[in-house]
Protein backbone atom coordinates (compact mmCIF):
# COMPACT_ATOMS: atom_id res chain seq x y z
CA UNK A 1 0.00 0.00 0.00
CA UNK A 2 1.42 3.35 -1.03
CA UNK A 3 1.69 6.33 1.58
CA UNK A 4 -1.79 8.07 -0.16
CA UNK A 5 -3.91 4.86 -0.35
CA UNK A 6 -2.86 4.84 3.44
CA UNK A 7 -3.98 8.27 3.74
CA UNK A 8 -6.80 7.82 1.58
CA UNK A 9 -8.05 4.22 3.43
CA UNK A 10 -7.53 6.64 7.00
CA UNK A 11 -9.24 9.84 5.65
CA UNK A 12 -7.61 11.45 8.09
CA UNK A 13 -4.89 14.16 7.54
CA UNK A 14 -1.80 13.23 6.59
CA UNK A 15 0.83 16.24 6.58
CA UNK A 16 4.42 16.22 6.02
CA UNK A 17 5.19 14.38 9.76
CA UNK A 18 2.74 11.73 9.12
CA UNK A 19 4.33 10.90 5.36
CA UNK A 20 8.07 10.61 7.11
CA UNK A 21 6.71 8.68 10.06
CA UNK A 22 5.38 6.65 7.49
CA UNK A 23 8.55 6.08 5.71
CA UNK A 24 9.83 5.91 9.12
CA UNK A 25 7.85 2.81 9.99
CA UNK A 26 9.13 1.10 6.96
CA UNK A 27 12.66 2.09 7.86
CA UNK A 28 13.22 2.92 11.28
CA UNK A 29 16.95 4.32 10.23
CA UNK A 30 15.17 7.01 8.40
CA UNK A 31 14.65 9.07 11.59
CA UNK A 32 15.63 12.45 11.20
CA UNK A 33 19.18 12.57 12.86
CA UNK A 34 18.37 16.59 13.16
CA UNK A 35 15.94 16.09 16.28
CA UNK A 36 18.53 14.37 18.11
CA UNK A 37 19.78 17.25 19.29
CA UNK A 38 17.89 19.54 21.77
CA UNK A 39 17.86 23.93 20.81
CA UNK A 40 16.50 25.09 23.64
CA UNK A 41 16.97 24.91 26.98
CA UNK A 42 15.55 21.98 29.27
CA UNK A 43 11.48 23.48 29.90
CA UNK A 44 11.23 24.14 33.90
CA UNK A 45 8.32 25.54 36.02
CA UNK A 46 9.24 29.09 35.63
CA UNK A 47 8.97 28.44 31.37
CA UNK A 48 6.43 26.28 31.61
CA UNK A 49 4.44 29.16 34.14
CA UNK A 50 4.76 31.71 31.68
CA UNK A 51 3.65 29.57 28.49
CA UNK A 52 0.66 29.19 30.19
CA UNK A 53 -0.43 32.37 31.36
CA UNK A 54 0.36 33.88 27.70
CA UNK A 55 -1.17 30.73 25.38
CA UNK A 56 -3.28 28.63 27.57
CA UNK A 57 -5.22 31.02 30.43
CA UNK A 58 -7.10 33.34 27.84
CA UNK A 59 -8.53 30.80 25.93
CA UNK A 60 -9.06 28.11 27.83
CA UNK A 61 -12.43 29.21 28.37
CA UNK A 62 -13.30 29.43 24.56
CA UNK A 63 -11.42 25.67 24.08
CA UNK A 64 -13.90 24.56 26.40
CA UNK A 65 -16.84 25.27 24.77
CA UNK A 66 -15.66 24.81 21.37
CA UNK A 67 -15.06 21.28 23.19
CA UNK A 68 -11.72 21.71 21.12
CA UNK A 69 -7.77 22.80 21.45
CA UNK A 70 -6.56 24.15 18.55
CA UNK A 71 -3.60 22.97 16.23
CA UNK A 72 -1.79 26.09 16.58
CA UNK A 73 -1.72 25.39 20.29
CA UNK A 74 -0.42 22.13 19.75
CA UNK A 75 2.50 23.00 17.93
CA UNK A 76 3.54 25.63 19.97
CA UNK A 77 3.57 23.37 22.90
CA UNK A 78 6.00 21.19 20.55
CA UNK A 79 8.17 24.59 19.80
CA UNK A 80 8.18 25.17 23.59
CA UNK A 81 9.34 21.75 24.25
CA UNK A 82 6.97 20.61 26.92
CA UNK A 83 5.41 17.32 24.99
CA UNK A 84 7.81 14.97 26.40
CA UNK A 85 10.73 16.55 27.71
CA UNK A 86 11.69 14.13 30.29
CA UNK A 87 12.84 12.12 27.15
CA UNK A 88 16.45 11.69 26.51
CA UNK A 89 18.35 13.67 24.93
CA UNK A 90 19.18 10.92 22.39
CA UNK A 91 15.47 10.79 21.19
CA UNK A 92 15.30 14.68 21.36
CA UNK A 93 13.97 15.19 24.69
CA UNK A 94 15.45 16.83 27.66
CA UNK A 95 15.91 14.22 30.21
CA UNK A 96 14.08 16.74 32.92
CA UNK A 97 13.52 14.76 36.22
CA UNK A 98 10.04 13.61 37.02
CA UNK A 99 9.86 16.11 40.08
CA UNK A 100 10.39 19.02 36.96
CA UNK A 101 7.54 17.02 34.99
CA UNK A 102 5.21 17.21 37.95
CA UNK A 103 5.81 21.27 37.81
CA UNK A 104 5.62 21.77 34.29
CA UNK A 105 2.33 19.44 34.78
CA UNK A 106 0.95 21.49 37.32
CA UNK A 107 1.22 24.72 35.80
CA UNK A 108 -0.44 23.44 31.93
CA UNK A 109 -2.96 21.96 34.53
CA UNK A 110 -3.72 25.28 36.35
CA UNK A 111 -4.40 27.11 32.99
CA UNK A 112 -6.33 24.07 31.35
CA UNK A 113 -7.17 20.47 32.42
CA UNK A 114 -8.00 19.78 29.12
CA UNK A 115 -4.42 20.83 27.79
CA UNK A 116 -2.88 18.94 30.55
CA UNK A 117 -4.95 15.65 29.35
CA UNK A 118 -3.32 15.95 26.25
CA UNK A 119 0.03 16.04 28.39
CA UNK A 120 -0.75 13.24 30.66
CA UNK A 121 -1.98 10.31 27.63
CA UNK A 122 1.24 11.24 25.67
CA UNK A 123 3.72 11.25 28.59
CA UNK A 124 1.70 7.84 29.17
CA UNK A 125 2.81 6.65 25.75
CA UNK A 126 6.31 8.41 25.66
CA UNK A 127 7.40 7.00 29.19
CA UNK A 128 6.59 3.67 28.55
CA UNK A 129 8.03 3.55 25.18
CA UNK A 130 11.09 4.70 27.37
CA UNK A 131 10.63 2.07 30.14
CA UNK A 132 9.95 -0.91 28.07
CA UNK A 133 10.81 -0.11 24.21
CA UNK A 134 13.07 -1.73 22.28
CA UNK A 135 15.70 0.33 20.52
CA UNK A 136 14.14 -0.42 16.81
CA UNK A 137 10.78 1.13 18.89
CA UNK A 138 12.39 4.06 20.38
CA UNK A 139 14.64 4.85 16.81
CA UNK A 140 10.79 4.24 15.25
CA UNK A 141 8.91 6.59 17.74
CA UNK A 142 11.07 8.57 20.25
CA UNK A 143 12.17 11.32 18.15
CA UNK A 144 8.51 12.16 16.77
CA UNK A 145 7.11 11.53 20.29
CA UNK A 146 9.78 14.22 22.33
CA UNK A 147 9.08 16.54 19.14
CA UNK A 148 5.28 16.34 19.74
CA UNK A 149 4.93 15.36 15.74
CA UNK A 150 3.30 12.26 16.78
CA UNK A 151 1.12 12.52 19.36
CA UNK A 152 0.04 9.62 22.12
CA UNK A 153 -2.96 8.28 23.51
CA UNK A 154 -3.76 5.33 26.02
CA UNK A 155 -6.11 3.44 25.14
CA UNK A 156 -7.34 1.16 27.99
CA UNK A 157 -10.96 1.78 28.80
CA UNK A 158 -13.70 -0.08 27.14
CA UNK A 159 -17.82 0.45 26.82
CA UNK A 160 -17.71 -2.70 29.42
CA UNK A 161 -14.45 -2.69 31.33
CA UNK A 162 -13.34 0.59 33.51
CA UNK A 163 -12.15 -0.06 36.93
CA UNK A 164 -12.26 -3.74 36.14
CA UNK A 165 -9.10 -4.01 33.87
CA UNK A 166 -9.68 -7.89 34.29
CA UNK A 167 -12.97 -7.51 32.28
CA UNK A 168 -10.97 -6.17 29.01
CA UNK A 169 -12.49 -7.82 25.65
CA UNK A 170 -10.25 -6.31 23.16
CA UNK A 171 -7.70 -9.01 21.84
CA UNK A 172 -4.54 -9.32 20.45
CA UNK A 173 -4.12 -12.90 19.08
CA UNK A 174 -0.53 -13.80 17.65
CA UNK A 175 0.06 -14.74 13.97
CA UNK A 176 3.13 -15.66 11.96
CA UNK A 177 3.74 -11.89 11.32
CA UNK A 178 3.06 -10.40 14.38
CA UNK A 179 -0.76 -9.30 15.68
CA UNK A 180 -4.41 -9.17 15.23
CA UNK A 181 -6.19 -6.52 16.96
CA UNK A 182 -9.74 -6.69 17.50
CA UNK A 183 -12.13 -4.73 20.22
CA UNK A 184 -13.53 -1.35 20.91
CA UNK A 185 -11.73 1.60 23.35
CA UNK A 186 -13.72 4.16 24.69
CA UNK A 187 -13.06 7.43 26.54
CA UNK A 188 -9.95 8.02 25.07
CA UNK A 189 -8.77 11.64 25.72
CA UNK A 190 -7.10 13.00 22.50
CA UNK A 191 -8.37 10.05 20.53
CA UNK A 192 -9.56 12.31 18.14
CA UNK A 193 -6.38 13.61 17.55
CA UNK A 194 -3.45 11.26 18.30
CA UNK A 195 -1.46 9.15 15.94
CA UNK A 196 -0.27 6.38 17.99
CA UNK A 197 -2.63 4.47 20.32
CA UNK A 198 -0.95 2.67 23.30
CA UNK A 199 -3.45 -0.16 23.41
CA UNK A 200 -3.98 -2.70 26.00
CA UNK A 201 -5.61 -5.83 24.84
CA UNK A 202 -6.35 -9.40 26.38
CA UNK A 203 -3.00 -11.77 25.33
CA UNK A 204 -2.05 -15.24 24.47
CA UNK A 205 -1.01 -15.28 28.37
CA UNK A 206 -2.94 -12.21 30.13
CA UNK A 207 -2.77 -8.23 29.13
CA UNK A 208 -0.48 -7.64 26.02
CA UNK A 209 0.56 -3.57 25.35
CA UNK A 210 0.81 -3.17 21.66
CA UNK A 211 1.99 0.34 19.83
CA UNK A 212 -0.84 0.79 17.43
CA UNK A 213 -0.54 3.65 14.06
CA UNK A 214 -3.64 5.52 13.88
CA UNK A 215 -3.17 4.99 10.18
CA UNK A 216 -3.36 1.37 10.69
CA UNK A 217 -6.32 -0.14 8.08
CA UNK A 218 -9.06 -1.25 10.14
CA UNK A 219 -8.89 1.54 13.34
CA UNK A 220 -11.82 3.89 13.57
CA UNK A 221 -12.38 7.05 15.44
CA UNK A 222 -15.69 8.28 16.29
CA UNK A 223 -15.65 11.58 18.73
CA UNK A 224 -17.57 11.55 22.09
CA UNK A 225 -18.50 15.17 22.88
CA UNK A 226 -20.29 17.14 25.37
CA UNK A 227 -18.35 15.79 28.56
CA UNK A 228 -18.82 16.82 31.98
CA UNK A 229 -15.40 18.36 32.09
CA UNK A 230 -11.93 18.13 30.33
CA UNK A 231 -14.75 19.08 27.15
CA UNK A 232 -11.93 20.03 25.22
CA UNK A 233 -9.64 16.98 25.53
CA UNK A 234 -10.65 15.60 22.01
CA UNK A 235 -12.22 12.06 23.22
CA UNK A 236 -13.01 9.25 21.05
CA UNK A 237 -14.25 5.74 20.79
CA UNK A 238 -11.73 3.96 19.24
CA UNK A 239 -12.25 0.82 17.33
CA UNK A 240 -9.95 -2.01 16.39
CA UNK A 241 -11.00 -4.49 13.61
CA UNK A 242 -9.09 -7.01 12.42
CA UNK A 243 -6.20 -4.50 12.76
CA UNK A 244 -2.96 -6.54 11.81
CA UNK A 245 0.55 -4.89 13.41
CA UNK A 246 3.78 -6.57 12.94
CA UNK A 247 5.54 -8.19 15.61
CA UNK A 248 7.46 -5.25 16.86
CA UNK A 249 4.33 -3.29 18.39
CA UNK A 250 4.51 -5.64 20.90
CA UNK A 251 5.52 -2.94 24.39
CA UNK A 252 7.42 -4.80 26.79
CA UNK A 253 7.23 -7.67 28.18
CA UNK A 254 4.74 -10.94 27.37
CA UNK A 255 3.26 -13.47 30.22
CA UNK A 256 2.54 -12.39 33.54
CA UNK A 257 5.25 -9.58 33.44
CA UNK A 258 3.06 -7.69 30.72
CA UNK A 259 0.63 -6.44 33.83
CA UNK A 260 3.96 -4.47 34.77
CA UNK A 261 3.55 -1.91 31.66
CA UNK A 262 -0.07 -1.33 32.47
CA UNK A 263 0.96 -0.45 36.54
CA UNK A 264 4.01 1.75 35.27
CA UNK A 265 1.97 3.71 32.51
CA UNK A 266 -0.61 3.99 34.95
CA UNK A 267 1.65 5.52 37.78
CA UNK A 268 2.76 8.32 35.68
CA UNK A 269 -0.73 9.13 34.55
CA UNK A 270 -1.96 9.18 37.91
CA UNK A 271 1.12 11.54 38.83
CA UNK A 272 0.14 13.80 36.09
CA UNK A 273 -3.06 13.90 37.24
CA UNK A 274 -2.60 14.37 40.96
CA UNK A 275 -0.54 17.64 39.84
CA UNK A 276 -2.78 18.34 37.38
CA UNK A 277 -5.29 18.64 40.66
CA UNK A 278 -2.64 20.69 42.18
CA UNK A 279 -2.94 23.09 39.58
CA UNK A 280 -6.96 23.10 39.51
CA UNK A 281 -6.94 24.04 43.26
CA UNK A 282 -4.11 27.17 42.28
CA UNK A 283 -6.37 28.12 39.73
CA UNK A 284 -9.17 28.30 42.02
CA UNK A 285 -7.18 30.36 44.43
CA UNK A 286 -6.15 32.73 42.55
CA UNK A 287 -9.38 33.01 41.44
CA UNK A 288 -11.30 33.17 44.16
CA UNK A 289 -8.59 35.69 46.39
CA UNK A 290 -9.09 37.63 42.81
CA UNK A 291 -12.76 37.90 43.44
CA UNK A 292 -13.37 38.12 47.31
CA UNK A 293 -11.15 41.28 47.17
CA UNK A 294 -13.44 43.20 44.46
CA UNK A 295 -16.84 41.85 45.30
CA UNK A 296 -18.52 43.93 47.67
CA UNK A 297 -21.36 42.81 49.75
CA UNK A 298 -23.06 44.67 52.86
CA UNK A 299 -20.28 47.42 52.10
CA UNK A 300 -17.35 45.10 52.89
CA UNK A 301 -15.53 43.21 50.59
CA UNK A 302 -16.03 39.54 50.61
CA UNK A 303 -12.65 38.38 52.29
CA UNK A 304 -14.03 40.68 55.20
CA UNK A 305 -16.20 37.68 56.17
CA UNK A 306 -14.85 34.90 58.33
CA UNK A 307 -16.55 31.84 56.29
CA UNK A 308 -15.42 33.16 52.95
CA UNK A 309 -11.60 33.18 55.06
CA UNK A 310 -11.90 30.13 56.39
CA UNK A 311 -12.93 28.79 52.58
CA UNK A 312 -10.04 30.82 51.17
CA UNK A 313 -7.50 29.09 53.79
CA UNK A 314 -8.34 25.50 53.96
CA UNK A 315 -7.46 25.93 49.65
CA UNK A 316 -3.88 27.76 50.95
CA UNK A 317 -3.27 24.30 52.82
CA UNK A 318 -4.79 21.75 50.61
CA UNK A 319 -2.86 23.33 48.04
CA UNK A 320 0.45 23.08 49.50
CA UNK A 321 -0.37 19.78 51.50
CA UNK A 322 -1.27 18.84 47.85
CA UNK A 323 2.17 20.17 46.03
CA UNK A 324 4.24 18.84 48.80
CA UNK A 325 2.39 14.94 48.30
CA UNK A 326 3.19 15.32 44.56
CA UNK A 327 6.56 16.33 45.25
CA UNK A 328 7.62 13.64 47.16
CA UNK A 329 6.21 11.13 44.94
CA UNK A 330 8.09 12.73 41.79
CA UNK A 331 11.45 12.63 43.97
CA UNK A 332 10.83 8.92 44.77
CA UNK A 333 10.30 8.51 40.88
CA UNK A 334 13.80 10.26 40.20
CA UNK A 335 15.11 7.87 42.91
CA UNK A 336 13.85 4.87 41.24
CA UNK A 337 12.40 4.26 45.08
CA UNK A 338 9.46 1.62 44.76
CA UNK A 339 7.82 4.03 47.18
CA UNK A 340 6.90 5.99 44.97
CA UNK A 341 4.27 3.71 43.35
CA UNK A 342 1.90 4.18 46.45
CA UNK A 343 2.69 7.61 47.29
CA UNK A 344 1.46 8.63 44.10
CA UNK A 345 -1.81 6.95 44.97
CA UNK A 346 -1.88 8.86 48.03
CA UNK A 347 -1.00 12.30 46.31
CA UNK A 348 -3.51 11.54 43.87
CA UNK A 349 -6.39 10.51 46.13
CA UNK A 350 -5.50 13.94 48.06
CA UNK A 351 -5.08 16.00 45.62
CA UNK A 352 -8.01 15.06 43.41
CA UNK A 353 -10.56 15.14 46.31
CA UNK A 354 -9.22 18.13 47.75
CA UNK A 355 -9.22 19.64 43.79
CA UNK A 356 -13.39 18.86 43.56
CA UNK A 357 -14.02 20.07 47.33
CA UNK A 358 -12.22 23.93 46.64
CA UNK A 359 -13.38 23.76 42.89
CA UNK A 360 -16.99 23.59 44.51
CA UNK A 361 -16.54 26.05 47.05
CA UNK A 362 -14.88 28.17 44.63
CA UNK A 363 -18.16 28.35 42.81
CA UNK A 364 -19.69 28.89 45.59
CA UNK A 365 -17.72 32.24 46.62
CA UNK A 366 -18.42 33.72 43.33
CA UNK A 367 -22.13 33.45 43.33
CA UNK A 368 -24.45 33.35 40.24
CA UNK A 369 -21.17 34.57 38.36
CA UNK A 370 -19.61 30.89 39.49
CA UNK A 371 -22.01 29.23 37.43
CA UNK A 372 -21.41 31.33 34.14
CA UNK A 373 -19.50 31.41 31.61
CA UNK A 374 -17.72 34.41 32.65
CA UNK A 375 -15.89 33.37 35.50
CA UNK A 376 -12.90 30.22 34.81
CA UNK A 377 -14.57 28.53 38.28
CA UNK A 378 -17.50 26.94 36.50
CA UNK A 379 -14.64 24.90 34.29
CA UNK A 380 -12.69 24.18 37.35
CA UNK A 381 -15.35 22.69 39.16
CA UNK A 382 -16.48 20.53 36.07
CA UNK A 383 -13.01 19.71 35.25
CA UNK A 384 -11.89 18.69 38.80
CA UNK A 385 -15.09 16.17 39.08
CA UNK A 386 -13.36 14.26 35.90
CA UNK A 387 -10.12 13.61 38.62
CA UNK A 388 -12.16 12.01 40.79
CA UNK A 389 -13.04 9.42 38.20
CA UNK A 390 -9.47 8.85 36.18
CA UNK A 391 -6.50 7.20 36.77
CA UNK A 392 -7.63 5.59 39.60
CA UNK A 393 -11.09 6.61 40.62
CA UNK A 394 -11.79 7.64 44.45
CA UNK A 395 -13.20 4.36 45.37
CA UNK A 396 -10.34 2.28 43.98
CA UNK A 397 -7.80 4.62 45.89
CA UNK A 398 -9.24 3.94 48.97
CA UNK A 399 -9.36 0.22 48.38
CA UNK A 400 -5.87 0.49 47.67
CA UNK A 401 -4.53 2.58 50.49
CA UNK A 402 -6.64 0.63 52.78
CA UNK A 403 -4.92 -2.31 51.41
CA UNK A 404 -1.76 -0.88 52.01
CA UNK A 405 -2.72 0.32 55.19
CA UNK A 406 -3.62 -3.32 56.64
CA UNK A 407 -0.43 -5.03 54.64
CA UNK A 408 1.49 -2.91 56.69
CA UNK A 409 -0.23 -2.27 60.17
CA UNK A 410 -2.50 -4.72 60.50
CA UNK A 411 -2.35 -7.71 63.28
CA UNK B 1 22.77 -12.27 55.76
CA UNK B 2 21.26 -8.77 55.26
CA UNK B 3 24.16 -7.52 53.21
CA UNK B 4 24.04 -10.30 50.65
CA UNK B 5 21.77 -10.26 47.58
CA UNK B 6 19.31 -12.74 48.94
CA UNK B 7 19.48 -11.26 52.09
CA UNK B 8 18.49 -7.58 50.92
CA UNK B 9 15.45 -9.12 48.93
CA UNK B 10 14.27 -10.57 51.52
CA UNK B 11 14.52 -7.56 53.78
CA UNK B 12 12.55 -5.84 50.93
CA UNK B 13 9.64 -8.65 50.83
CA UNK B 14 9.49 -8.58 54.92
CA UNK B 15 9.37 -4.49 54.60
CA UNK B 16 6.10 -4.39 52.09
CA UNK B 17 4.69 -7.83 53.86
CA UNK B 18 5.90 -7.31 57.90
CA UNK B 19 2.93 -10.01 58.79
CA UNK B 20 4.54 -12.76 56.51
CA UNK B 21 7.43 -15.60 57.01
CA UNK B 22 9.18 -16.33 53.84
CA UNK B 23 11.86 -18.35 53.17
CA UNK B 24 14.29 -18.09 50.21
CA UNK B 25 13.05 -21.17 48.92
CA UNK B 26 9.03 -20.25 49.27
CA UNK B 27 7.27 -19.76 45.57
CA UNK B 28 6.14 -16.27 46.57
CA UNK B 29 3.55 -16.53 43.81
CA UNK B 30 1.78 -19.75 45.34
CA UNK B 31 1.96 -17.81 48.37
CA UNK B 32 -0.03 -15.23 47.17
CA UNK B 33 1.75 -11.99 47.12
CA UNK B 34 2.15 -11.03 43.70
CA UNK B 35 0.12 -8.20 42.48
CA UNK B 36 1.07 -6.30 39.65
CA UNK B 37 1.45 -3.23 41.83
CA UNK B 38 3.94 -5.46 44.15
CA UNK B 39 5.59 -7.21 41.28
CA UNK B 40 6.32 -3.22 39.81
CA UNK B 41 7.66 -2.64 43.33
CA UNK B 42 10.18 -5.66 42.94
CA UNK B 43 11.57 -4.82 39.64
CA UNK B 44 12.39 -1.44 40.89
CA UNK B 45 13.59 -2.44 43.49
CA UNK B 46 16.00 -4.95 42.48
CA UNK B 47 17.25 -2.11 39.32
CA UNK B 48 17.63 0.37 42.26
CA UNK B 49 19.41 -1.75 44.97
CA UNK B 50 21.84 -3.82 42.84
CA UNK B 51 22.32 -1.01 39.72
CA UNK B 52 20.89 -3.49 37.11
CA UNK B 53 18.35 -2.92 34.03
CA UNK B 54 15.67 -5.78 33.98
CA UNK B 55 15.61 -6.61 30.08
CA UNK B 56 11.98 -7.56 28.68
CA UNK B 57 13.33 -10.96 28.12
CA UNK B 58 14.64 -11.22 31.93
CA UNK B 59 10.81 -10.80 33.30
CA UNK B 60 9.44 -13.74 33.41
CA UNK B 61 7.73 -15.59 36.30
CA UNK B 62 10.34 -18.26 36.83
CA UNK B 63 13.06 -15.29 37.36
CA UNK B 64 11.09 -13.89 40.16
CA UNK B 65 9.09 -17.32 42.07
CA UNK B 66 11.93 -17.28 45.01
CA UNK B 67 14.23 -14.94 46.56
CA UNK B 68 17.12 -17.54 45.72
CA UNK B 69 15.97 -17.21 41.70
CA UNK B 70 15.41 -13.34 42.22
CA UNK B 71 19.24 -13.41 43.89
CA UNK B 72 20.86 -15.87 40.45
CA UNK B 73 19.18 -12.94 38.22
CA UNK B 74 21.02 -10.10 39.90
CA UNK B 75 24.07 -12.33 39.67
CA UNK B 76 23.99 -12.79 35.88
CA UNK B 77 23.11 -9.15 35.30
CA UNK B 78 25.20 -7.53 37.69
CA UNK B 79 28.12 -5.99 36.11
CA UNK B 80 31.67 -7.63 36.85
CA UNK B 81 33.28 -5.68 39.60
CA UNK B 82 36.42 -4.38 38.33
CA UNK B 83 39.89 -6.68 39.14
CA UNK B 84 41.96 -5.15 41.29
C1 LIG C 1 -12.79 12.74 30.80
C2 LIG C 1 -12.34 11.30 30.82
C3 LIG C 1 -11.18 10.96 30.14
C4 LIG C 1 -10.78 9.60 30.09
N1 LIG C 1 -9.66 9.26 29.37
C5 LIG C 1 -9.32 7.95 29.25
C6 LIG C 1 -8.20 7.56 28.44
O1 LIG C 1 -7.50 8.39 27.87
N2 LIG C 1 -7.93 6.24 28.32
C7 LIG C 1 -8.66 5.29 28.96
O2 LIG C 1 -8.35 4.12 28.81
N3 LIG C 1 -9.72 5.63 29.74
C8 LIG C 1 -10.07 6.93 29.90
N4 LIG C 1 -11.14 7.30 30.69
C9 LIG C 1 -11.93 6.26 31.34
C10 LIG C 1 -11.60 6.16 32.84
O3 LIG C 1 -10.34 5.60 33.02
C11 LIG C 1 -12.73 5.34 33.49
O4 LIG C 1 -13.87 6.14 33.43
C12 LIG C 1 -12.40 4.96 34.91
O5 LIG C 1 -11.42 3.97 34.94
C13 LIG C 1 -13.65 4.44 35.65
O6 LIG C 1 -14.21 3.39 34.92
P1 LIG C 1 -15.78 3.41 34.55
O7 LIG C 1 -16.11 4.78 34.08
O8 LIG C 1 -16.03 2.29 33.62
O9 LIG C 1 -16.50 3.18 35.91
P2 LIG C 1 -16.89 1.76 36.54
O10 LIG C 1 -15.73 0.85 36.52
O11 LIG C 1 -18.15 1.29 35.90
O12 LIG C 1 -17.20 2.19 38.03
C14 LIG C 1 -18.37 2.93 38.38
C15 LIG C 1 -18.23 3.44 39.79
O13 LIG C 1 -18.08 2.34 40.67
C16 LIG C 1 -16.92 2.50 41.45
N5 LIG C 1 -16.33 1.20 41.74
C17 LIG C 1 -15.76 0.34 40.85
N6 LIG C 1 -15.27 -0.74 41.48
C18 LIG C 1 -15.53 -0.56 42.79
C19 LIG C 1 -15.27 -1.32 43.97
N7 LIG C 1 -14.64 -2.49 43.92
N8 LIG C 1 -15.71 -0.83 45.16
C20 LIG C 1 -16.35 0.37 45.22
N9 LIG C 1 -16.61 1.13 44.15
C21 LIG C 1 -16.21 0.68 42.95
C22 LIG C 1 -16.01 3.36 40.62
O14 LIG C 1 -15.06 4.04 41.42
C23 LIG C 1 -17.00 4.31 39.99
O15 LIG C 1 -17.27 5.34 40.89
C24 LIG C 1 -11.54 8.63 30.77
C25 LIG C 1 -12.68 9.01 31.49
C26 LIG C 1 -13.07 10.32 31.52
C27 LIG C 1 -14.31 10.70 32.29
Amino acid sequence: MTIDQLATATGERVNAVLRRTVLDHVAPERVAPDRTVPTRPAPDRAAAREFVDEYVVPHADRWDTLGKIPQELLTRIGEAGLWAPFLPAEVGGHGVSMAVLGEIHEEVGRGCSSVRSLLTVHTMVSWALRRWGTETQLRRWGAALAAGDLLGAFCLSEPGAGTDTDSLTTTAQRTDEGWLLNGTKKWITNGQRADLFLVFARGPHGTVALLVPRWSPGVTVLPIEGMLGTRASMLAEVAFRDVALDADALLGPTGLASGMVLTGTLDLGRYSVAVGSVGIIQACLDACSDYASRRQVRGSALRELPLIQAKLSDMVTDVRAARLLCAEAGRLKDLGDPATIMATWVAKYFASCAAAKHASEAVQIHGANGCSPEYPVARFYRDAKVMEIIEGSTEIQRITIAAEADRTWGV
Amino acid sequence: MLDTTAGKISAFIAHRFPKATITDADDIFSLGFINSLFAMELVMFLEKEFGITLPNNELVIDNFRTVTRMAELVGRLRPEPAAV
